[in-house]
């Protein structure tokens, strides 16, 4: 278990300049949601921040909110998660040497490497410390709070810095498209989930933690255990899966007050949460957040930072509400993710 | 919970061998696997050489005979050739029960067909074939690689640039003694693309001759490619299954050199903490160290900043050392997995391995790579106990690690 001890958002919603969830919700019809950037020169050297590419710039600023909000200077570790790291700059290559293998320019290439972000922020604030980078699909930034967990475990690390990057580009969305992974129209976000048809609704975003073996005098929540799964011909049984989570935490379904989900409004994925909370979870407050920041590989750090902020304020921001059914109180909330049936996570965060 | 992680099974394809029996030849008849660009079209092909796997993509589909393997990356395949051999030496069965994980490590995922749909889809945003860009993330081959393993209770992708599988075998320690895996297949998998290609020349970090590690005349890295695994267990695993242990992981370290994200700080302030972590949690002194297989890429910059953190680590004893990459070439991600390989080979056989086109000492060092194959004389020991290895990335991400023998009776106790 950790504290959060402190957040940084940058997302499609105005998560920057609010203190808390936003009150005020961004809508918008548009291809992918897009996050709105925050004034960079507030967080990174103007002369650095030229030549560095969007995901990069957001990535940082996301880590000095949250470091700022906790009041950590220098942190025992940086872990980081991304599905596709700078794909800006990814693309960038992919097309100059498609053309031409002369006169590259090597600034994309050192961006493209997908520890760019926690190395940065390492080298901003001269941070020797432990430094990672976890890479797998939306098990990235699972992952890295499960290293983070167990760094508390073992006392190698007492604060550390923890986020969750990933950016959308035309190009990309253009190619995903092509798959079948996205609406093939632009979409209004808050009317989601009237149409459900093929394809989520993409997005972007950058959302780091502080997290803490002691809580600090603003700590948030709890973030008690998170678990991945991975679902190899059918090897995933939400059932044993679900049990044995919330029985190594010392609890059972009837304890959870709030289920977050990672509906993203596509007609083939969304019924696999609703059919896992009528099944484990019947009759309890369900939320939702995709709606607001768009499916990516490393949403659920949107869903952890909605889940950080209800727990806080013991406030259930209409905005979120998948159900009619108001939470008794505010002491368990599970968020289940999973990305096509494949990456299913489970993170439990309680209040204090 | 288990104090102790054990090394049960290797596998490894790379430049200089198929299997791990073929790179232990090759590293004893001190072979290189260096030669020339034969996998892609690219105007570097008679200018750079390459350190290319001698297997081409259609003949590790038909070897690995993996339904839908038409799908795959060159980067899954050879994770699957290399995790396949490491799981059959360990000698488990998939149904025994025990919580199995796979942490793999990468760079450059499913590149090499990225590259293919790129090509198309800039003549026209609907061209290109969608099942070359299906695998191009991370966790793909990742997947792939559990997928052929039967490998389900745990799996996870790291990408430090360099050390990305040092961190992969930290992880895989750090699960098992925690309790939250019995076992874990840990390693890394990259194959050459004409993107990272590309990208460390516009470094202008690629030596036209091949690397010379740790020489003063060295020009730059040699680019490899490859992918190497180790199967950790736990204790009760190892005792329920009578084992053979190859060795432990005794000890590991992770900093950051939080100075430049492409450059090595002149100090190596990142690789002398990464070195002094693992010697503290290893619990033995430095001068127990055997031998060390650097990171030595033949870059001015890595070598001179490694040599300089060593030298301040272990003072006038540094231990013998060679950088293996003049063998390997720089395998990227799977270059700390393939270095732990020829590590543990190191153990096993009592040999130090030479560090390749050596000829002339660095002036700003005192210290020299061994550079012929040693079977032990004088100054070396006839047994090789414990190995530190190093691998440094970009974003200063450095990362080191020690492996120890294991004697049967250590193992009882």
């Amino acid at each position: 278990m950790a504290y959060i001890n402190g957040i940084g958002i940058v997302s499609p919603q105005l998560t920057v300049e609010s203190k808390g969830f936003p009150t005020e919700v961004m809508e918008y019809t548009a291809d992918y949601l897009k996050c709105i950037e925050p004034a960079y020169r507030n967080y990174i050297d103007p002369i650095q921040s030229r030549r560095m590419s969007r995901l990069i710039k957001m990535g940082i600023a996301a880590a000095k909110i949250s470091m700022a909000d906790a009041g950590c200077t220098m942190p025992d570790a940086i872990i980081t998660g991304t599905g596709l790291g700078s794909v800006e700059d990814t693309e960038k290559i992919l097309s100059d040497i498609t053309k031409d293998e002369k006169f590259l320019n090597p600034t994309p290439f050192i961006q493209s490497t997908y520890n760019t972000i926690s190395s940065q922020v390492a080298i901003q604030l001269k941070c020797h410390n432990y430094n990672s980078t976890y890479v797998h699909r939306t098990f990235s930034f699972e992952s890295g709070l499960i290293d983070s967990l167990m760094q508390m475990e073992e006392h190698t690390a007492s604060q550390i810095l923890v986020g969750a990057i990933d950016e959308m580009t035309m190009n990309h969305l253009q190619i995903t498209r092509r798959i079948g992974q996205w609406k093939m129209e632009p979409v209004n976000n808050l009317r989601l989930l009237e149409n459900m048809t093929p394809g989520a609704l993409a997005g972007e975003g950058a959302a780091f933690f502080v997290l803490g073996k002691e809580k600090n005098g603003s700590a948030y929540a709890n973030l008690k255990d998170v678990k991945t799964c991975i679902n190899i011909k059918g090897s995933f049984n939400p059932n044993k899966e679900i049990s044995t989570f919330l029985g190594n935490n010392g609890l059972d379904a009837r304890d959870i007050d709030l289920l977050i989900l990672g509906n993203n409004g596509d007609c083939e994925n969304d019924p696999i949460y609703a059919q896992f909370a009528d099944h484990y979870f019947p009759g309890k407050a369900l939320a939702w957040y995709k709606h607001l920041c768009g499916e990516y590989h490393t949403a659920t750090g949107f869903g952890l930072y909605a889940a950080a902020c209800i727990l806080k304020n013991r406030v259930y921001p209409e905005i979120l509400h998948l159900n009619k059914v108001q939470p008794k109180k505010f002491e368990n909330i599970l968020i289940y993710n999973h990305f096509r049936n494949t990456n299913h996570a489970f993170l439990l965060v309680q209040g204090f | 919970m288990s104090k102790r992680v054990y090394i049960t099974g290797i596998g490894i394809v790379c430049a200089i061998g198929n299997d791990v029996p073929e790179t232990l030849l090759s590293l004893l008849a001190a072979r290189s696997g260096i030669g020339k660009i034969t996998l892609f079209d690219t105007i570097h092909k008679d200018v750079l050489p390459l350190a290319e796997v001698k297997m081409s993509t259609s003949r590790l589909l038909q070897e690995l005979e993996h339904t839908g393997a038409k799908y795959l990356t060159r980067t899954a395949l050879l994770g699957m050739k290399a995790a396949g051999e490491a799981v059959r030496s360990a000698g488990f069965r998939k149904t025994d029960g025990y919580k199995t994980g796979l942490i793999s490590a990468t760079t450059v995922g499913g590149m090499d067909r990225s590259e293919d749909f790129y090509a198309g889809f800039l003549e026209n945003p609907a061209g290109g074939r969608l099942i070359d860009i299906i695998n191009h993330d991370c966790g793909d081959s990742t997947e792939r690689i559990a997928d052929f393993l039967g490998i389900k209770d745990f799996v996870t992708t790291i990408s430090t640039a360099c050390s990305s599988s040092v961190n992969a075998i930290m992880l895989g320690s750090n699960l098992i003694k925690t309790g939250q895996l019995d076992r874990v297949v840990v390693g890394g998998s990259d194959s050459v693309t004409k993107f990272t290609l590309n990208g460390f020349n516009t470094l202008m970090i690629l030596d036209k001759t091949g690397c010379h590690p740790f020489d003063e005349n060295r020009a730059g890295l040699t680019l490899g490619e490859g992918a190497a695994y180790l199967v950790l267990e736990s204790e009760a695993c190892v005792m329920a299954g009578h084992k053979k242990v190859l060795g432990e992981v005794s000890g590991y370290g992770n900093a950051n050199d939080a100075f430049h994200q492409t450059a090595s700080s002149p100090d190596g302030t990142g690789a002398f903490l990464a070195m002094s972590k693992a010697l503290k949690m290893s619990g033995l002194d430095s001068a127990e160290i055997d031998y060390i297989n650097v990171h030595g890429t033949g870059t001015q910059n890595n070598d001179l900043s490694e040599g300089i953190a060593m030298e301040r680590l272990f003072g006038e004893h540094v231990p013998p050392f060679s950088s293996t990459k003049g063998f390997t070439g720089h395998t990227l991600g799977a270059a700390g997995a393939v270095e732990a390989v020829i590590s543990i080979l190191s153990i096993e056989h009592g040999v130090i391995f030479p560090n390749l086109n050596f000829t002339t000492p660095m002036k700003e060092l005192r210290i020299r790579p061994v550079s012929a194959l040693n079977l032990g004389h004088a100054q070396i020991p006839h047994e090789i106990r414990h190995v530190l290895s190093n691998s440094f990335g970009f974003g200063g991400n450095n990362s080191s690690i020690i492996f120890s023998k294991c004697e049967a009776k250590s193992i009882e106790q």
